[in-house]
């Protein structure tokens, strides 16, 4: 009996058509102001938001797609850096893309359908149309600038990466499914143990399948060492699709690894076959990622560069709680996602909107923004020292609890190293502080954000400093998360 | 009837080829061909397993992957013709101005 409970992909349905709608409507927007199109998107998001609250929880189209708290935790990671994202976004729609806005906020929302669509799949061919559909508008936009180098090269650089680690993935996901002889995560688990029990050993082809996914994920979370697109793609597409990249789509990739590895593979691998222990491969690319994160960022002089740096130093810390693998691990790395979500967005925001008044990307051309204008330098200095991780920002909690699951788990010579690269991230977090408070600076240009802006910045400042402070609810729910694990 | 091993020998063959098309070519084109032939060769090994498990769901999961290679054929053929209006050429070591 076929089961088709519509009720509980309500928010995506409504998204999708609400992509359509954001299209459709620049159609006639030569009368129309400006603005009208960006705040029809964010108020499309904030419905869906309200809608995900109304209609979650269950399992539909025969347990490809489901609702469980998983899926809703990180829903609202998209949504959010969606709505941030849309929301720092009004500079370059009124200036660079005039003629192209419904189509570059429409290709958002279709990617943050996609988004949703990939946290909620627990089976292999929804996971894949899911990871594809947020990619695929995502090269679209990285190349949006159509008339600048830059951009369209980035554009280039991201498709060519992205299409290539996608049929990566894809054959991994080939071979998983010739093994076990299911698309379905959860009887994969069942029928790799049965495997495992019949041949006593697990098979080559096993193995390539494991490292196959791994690398086609790694490459959406540009994870050391498939990492080498990210500051160039990062550099070169408009900030806010910059912003909506490093937390979004890494968002959706790290679901995608944790329902593949620690749904799919995690008990088989702990308790059934020690020798092939995925942990180990993830820990490795995690503490390259925060080795080469941390010391490349060191040296940037592009803002874009350097975040972009540091997004993959920040990406290596996640990953700290996925190979933990247990209930505080995966506690541990949805809470780190919330908080990253705030700080990133918030640090992108500040990026774009100074971008937008100054033409400038270089970090050298903070320098004197405290005076010029002090809470838009303030809000920068709350999102670095978040981002690198000191009490009473929202990032310490998050580093706090990562490293807390690392040591549990005993990863502890990853922890250590996480410690130590941290020390090393405060270093170029804290220079652009200086830069903005203490380098004589000749920026008189008094930046002022324009209304939607302002209030991305605020949501930022307020999640960083709020859920540093009182990071109960939202542990809660990331906890509840680990449910769904069987934890 | 053929035995799945071969299928599966192929299709290893026209990923390996695909692989290392993307990774030694510099025309923009020839890497777009070979990822499509990674693509095909992931294809038609699901087919085989497929066909040797008698199950359904990887027909279902070809025809979707198809349909999705046809989409990101679209946009990465239109982003080539982009990056050619931009620099008259596609050739794949010229784009070097985001690598300071």
């Amino acid at each position: 009996m076929p089961d088709y409970n519509l009720r509980i992909i309500i928010p995506e349905i409504f998204l999708f058509c609400w992509a359509i709608v954001v299209i459709l409507s620049d159609l006639g927007s030569k009368r129309k102001s400006p603005q009208t199109i960006g705040y029809l998107t964010m108020a499309g998001i904030a419905v869906t938001g309200v809608l995900l609250y109304f209609f979650r929880g269950g399992i539909s189209f025969n347990n490809m797609f489901q609702s469980d708290t998983l899926a809703v935790f990180f829903k609202v990671i998209f949504l959010g850096s969606a709505f941030m994202a849309v929301g720092s976004s009004f500079g370059i729609t009124n200036e660079r893309i005039k003629n192209h806005r419904g189509e570059y906020y429409g290709l958002i929302l279709f990617s943050t359908v996609g988004m949703m669509f990939l946290s909620s799949s627990s089976e292999l061919i929804s996971l894949y149309i899911g990871l594809e559909l947020t990619t695929i508008p995502l090269f679209v936009l990285a190349a949006f600038y159509k008339d600048d180098k830059l951009s369209v090269e980035a554009g280039l650089k991201y498709f060519v990466v992205g299409a290539f680690s996608s049929a990566i993935l894809l054959y991994g996901l080939s071979l998983l499914y010739g093994l076990t002889a299911t698309t379905d995560i959860l009887t994969m688990k069942i029928n790799l143990a049965l495997l495992f029990l019949k041949f006593g050993k697990i098979g080559p082809g096993f193995i390539l399948a494991m490292v196959m996914i791994i690398a086609g994920i790694g490459f959406k979370l540009a994870l050391v060492p498939f990492h080498m697109w990210a500051p160039d793609v990062y550099q070169g597409a408009p900030t806010p699709i910059t912003a909506f990249l490093s937390v979004g789509s890494k968002a959706a990739g790290l679901v995608a690894l944790l329902r593949i590895f620690v749904n799919g593979l995690w008990s088989f691998a702990s308790d059934v076959m020690q020798p092939l222990d995925w942990g180990i491969i993830i820990a490795v690319l995690a503490s390259a990622a925060m080795i080469l994160g941390n010391i490349a960022a060191l040296r940037q002089t592009n803002i874009k560069r350097m975040l972009a740096f540091s997004s993959i130093a920040q990406i290596g810390y996640v990953m700290v709680g996925v190979v933990a693998a247990d209930e505080m691990g995966v506690t541990s790395a949805g809470f780190y996602m919330f908080i990253y979500l705030f700080a990133n967005m918030g640090a992108f925001a500040v990026a774009t909107v100074f971008g937008d008044q100054t033409g400038s990307d270089n970090i050298i051309s903070y320098a004197g923004l405290s005076q010029s204008s002090p809470l838009f330098a303030a809000g920068m200095a709350v999102f670095m020292l978040s981002l690198a991780g000191i009490p009473p920002m929202g990032g310490f909690a998050a580093k706090y609890m990562v490293f807390a699951a690392g040591i549990q788990a005993g990863y502890t010579w990853l922890v250590i190293l996480g410690l130590l690269t941290a020390v090393v991230s405060l270093y170029y977090y804290a220079n652009i502080i200086k830069t903005m408070y203490f380098a004589p600076g000749e920026s008189t240009i008094r930046i002022n954000p324009s209304f939607p802006a302002k209030l991305v910045l605020l949501l930022g400042v307020v999640g960083v400093i709020i859920f540093g402070i009182f990071p109960g609810p939202v542990l809660e729910f990331a906890r509840e998360t680990a449910g769904v694990f069987g934890f | 009837m053929i035995p799945i091993a071969h299928y599966l020998i192929l299709g290893g063959l026209l990923f390996a080829i695909g692989a290392v098309g993307v990774i030694v070519s510099r025309n923009l084109i020839v890497m777009f061909m070979s990822i499509e032939l990674m693509l095909n060769a992931a294809n038609l090994a699901i087919i085989a397993f497929s066909r040797s498990l008698n199950l359904m769901d990887g027909h279902v999961f070809v025809f979707l992957i198809m349909a999705v290679a046809a989409a990101e054929a679209a946009v990465g053929l239109a982003i080539i013709i982009a990056i050619f209006r931009n620099r008259e050429t596609i050739n794949a070591d010229k784009f070097n101005l985001l690598r300071r």
